[in-house]
């Protein structure tokens, strides 16, 4: 049997993802349902040299990772809902001084202590308004393990391009459950690694002087460049500023490097799109039942179709607009009291056609679930 | 070098008030780097929130400014990562110990190879004159317009219980004293406290009636005496200044090399 072919958890998957893209350190704090990336990254990081540690508390977890970020390492840790919570204050120090890092939150019941060993996604909008103050984030979300791997390696690639936290939003039933995993050949994903200066030695070197394209290339700290980094407005220097002017445009700035780059960091897949009168949107394991149902239901002649979103921030409006123009009706299937529902009614042109198909009480949606409301939209009852 | 090649003088003057301490500990601090002839390019100062934590604007080293309390986490992740960085963390003493208390005690517990030091003027200043946990009983301050009713914490203490490896006090009216401390951190393996008393003249010595800057100077001098000396053994209520705590308990990040061994060894056989 080829030994690349493995029967794992999504944690195990995740773990698998960051080791292909290259990952140096992990700081971590148990949570579940999130601990197995940490239990595994505890084993398999030093094994190819690099860095785990366990420390204090999930905000300690999220400045570590910061911090070897700048030596110019890639850097990840896990969490789940409480700890995504606590890490939010160091996750806009990392929106606001650019520094790539992953942030993985295996989603459980919330709030509060909530629902620890069951399924929910409803840290959608956390993961996009979690922090304090203007910013924009990315976020990735599959709903298997071969995507759980891909989506792994995509966002230590978003995160070392736009120089930004990029959150992993997996949910309990991905994290936990055992499914196949292809772990494809070195070089057959692309890795992205962060822009470095060529500013030589003894010139002046400006961390916070966008380039012409928007970017800004890094220096490690230990070489030869040695700058400010603060969450403090700054200027091109990174020393603190309050002029209006540069507040001004470091807001913009932070924000437009991912707003004006939607389309290319948009991740989805489709199913029976294309004569799709009946349209699901859906992420995670949700997506599981409603890409189920269709199947069944398109054996018996029903025209339905799945949109599964695998980036959720920045909102693909754009692309749900355009998939969900010609359907009667588009059906959101979520693990949350509607938080995609409302960016999708916001992206259509008739929201009045938008319902949500929702569980929210720990166990996984069913197709059962989303037929039943299914009916009841197509004017069939229960 | 000279002292002024250690600095980022385009970000002069200073933001600090006229008669505040901790100029006095950046120019200790500085001196010590200079004396241990360290090369700028293996300097990494961390700072956290506060009127202390603006120090790392003006050193030329990599300097990392980051959230309140949190300075010690970023300089753990900092350090592991790449160990053959000299890693200075100064903090104020609500940066310190109040948010920041939990990470100070792990860092130390750990005794990854980092010098913290602990510049305490007693109060919260950059917000106007909070207590903080280093204020004391029976203090003024904005927030304690009765008078303090908490106790203080003991920075030497709490490292020592914590487990820091290398621990010492002085005051910014010691500044050499400072100097000769600063560069024994620096230069221990393991996690160095070193507390330096900085004088607030604007929150703690207006509020406490202390007066100016100057006789808040003084009465470190008068009220502080170094360990093993005589006026200490005659008042032990004087605030005591030097080494206490100097180990060589194993460092972190030797010990991760350690760790990396047995998972490439293991994987080997």
């Amino acid at each position: 049997m080829n030994k690349k072919i493995k029967f794992v958890q999504g944690n195990e998957a995740c773990v698998a993802g960051a080791l292909y893209a290259g990952i140096d350190f992990f700081a971590g704090y148990p949570i579940t349902p999130s601990t197995e990336v940490a239990e595994l990254l505890a084993r398999q990081l030093p094994e190819k040299g690099g860095k785990f540690i366990q420390m204090e508390d999930e905000i300690a977890s999220m400045c570590a990772i910061i911090g070897a970020s700048l030596t110019g390492n890639k850097v990840m840790t896990a969490t789940s809902g409480p700890g995504f919570s606590l890490k939010q204050e160091a996750l806009g120090y990392a929106c606001m001084a650019e520094i790539p890092c992953v942030v993985v939150n295996v989603q459980r019941g919330g709030p509060s202590t909530g629902n620890p060993t069951h399924v929910s996604q409803g840290d959608v909008n956390q993961a996009r308004w979690g922090t304090h103050g203007d910013h924009s984030i990315i976020a990735l979300t599959a709903s298997n393990h071969q995507d759980v791997f891909t989506m792994t390696v995509d966002a230590f690639n978003l995160a070392e391009t736009y120089r930004t936290p990029v959150i992993l939003l997996f949910d309990e039933v991905v994290g936990h459950m055992r499914e196949k995993l292809v772990v494809p050949e070195p070089g057959e994903l692309p890795l992205v690694d962060r822009l470095r200066t060529s500013v030589k030695k003894g010139v002046d070197y400006h961390p916070y002087l966008p380039r012409e394209d928007g970017r800004l290339p890094m220096s490690d700290f230990g070489a030869e460049h040695r700058y400010n980094v603060t969450g403090l407005f700054h200027d091109m220097w990174g020393f603190p500023s309050n002029n209006p002017k540069i507040v001004n445009e470091l807001l913009h700035h932070i924000n437009d490097k991912i707003e004006n780059n939607v389309q290319a960091i948009t991740r989805y897949k489709e199913y029976f799109l294309d004569d799709a009168d009946y349209v699901f949107i859906s992420f995670g394991s949700s997506a599981r039942s409603a890409i189920h149902l269709a199947k069944n239901r398109r054996a018996r002649g029903e025209k339905l179709g799945v949109l599964e979103l695998q980036s959720l921030w920045p909102f693909p409006s754009a692309l749900v607009r355009e998939k969900c123009a010609k359907a009667k009706a588009v059906i959101v299937v979520e693990m949350n009291m509607g938080q995609v529902v409302k960016q999708v009614k916001s992206a259509v042109d008739r929201p009045e056609d938008v319902f949500l198909a929702n569980r929210i009480d720990g166990e996984l949606i069913t197709p059962t679930n989303i037929k039943t409301l299914l009916r009841v939209i197509q004017g069939r009852g229960v | 070098m000279s002292v002024r090649d250690y600095i980022r003088e385009r970000f002069f003057p200073q933001m600090w008030c006229p008669g505040c301490g901790h100029g006095i500990v950046l120019n200790s601090l500085l001196r010590a780097v200079e004396q241990l002839e360290l090369d700028k390019n293996d300097m990494v100062m961390t700072s956290g929130i506060g009127c202390s934590a603006r120090i790392s604007g003006y050193v030329d080293f990599h300097t990392l400014h980051t959230i309140h309390g949190r300075a010690l986490a970023f300089a753990t992740g900092l350090k592991l990562s790449k160990p053959k960085l000299n890693v200075l963390v100064p903090m104020g003493d609500g940066d310190a110990l109040a948010i920041g208390g939990n990470h100070f005690i792990h860092a130390a517990r750990r005794n990854i190879d980092i010098t913290a030091i602990v510049m305490n003027n007693r109060i919260y200043g950059m917000t106007g004159g909070q207590f903080s946990p280093l204020t004391g009983y029976d203090q003024k301050a904005s927030t304690a317009p009765y008078a303090t009713i908490d106790q203080s914490f003991d920075v030497v203490e709490i490292s020592k219980a914590a487990g820091a490896s290398f621990v010492a006090r002085t005051t910014a009216y010691h500044a050499m004293e400072a100097v000769d401390l600063l560069k024994k951190a620096i230069s221990h393996k393991g996690f160095s406290v070193v507390e330096i008393l900085s004088q607030c003249p604007t929150h703690f010595g207006r509020r406490n009636k202390q007066g100016d800057a100057s006789s808040m100077l003084e009465l470190y001098k008068k009220n502080s005496a170094k360990l093993g000396s005589k006026a200490l053994e005659n008042n032990p209520e004087l605030i005591a200044r030097g080494v206490f705590v100097e180990n060589d308990t194993p460092e972190y990040c030797r010990e991760y090399e350690k760790v990396i061994q047995r998972a490439t060894k293991g994987k080997a056989s």
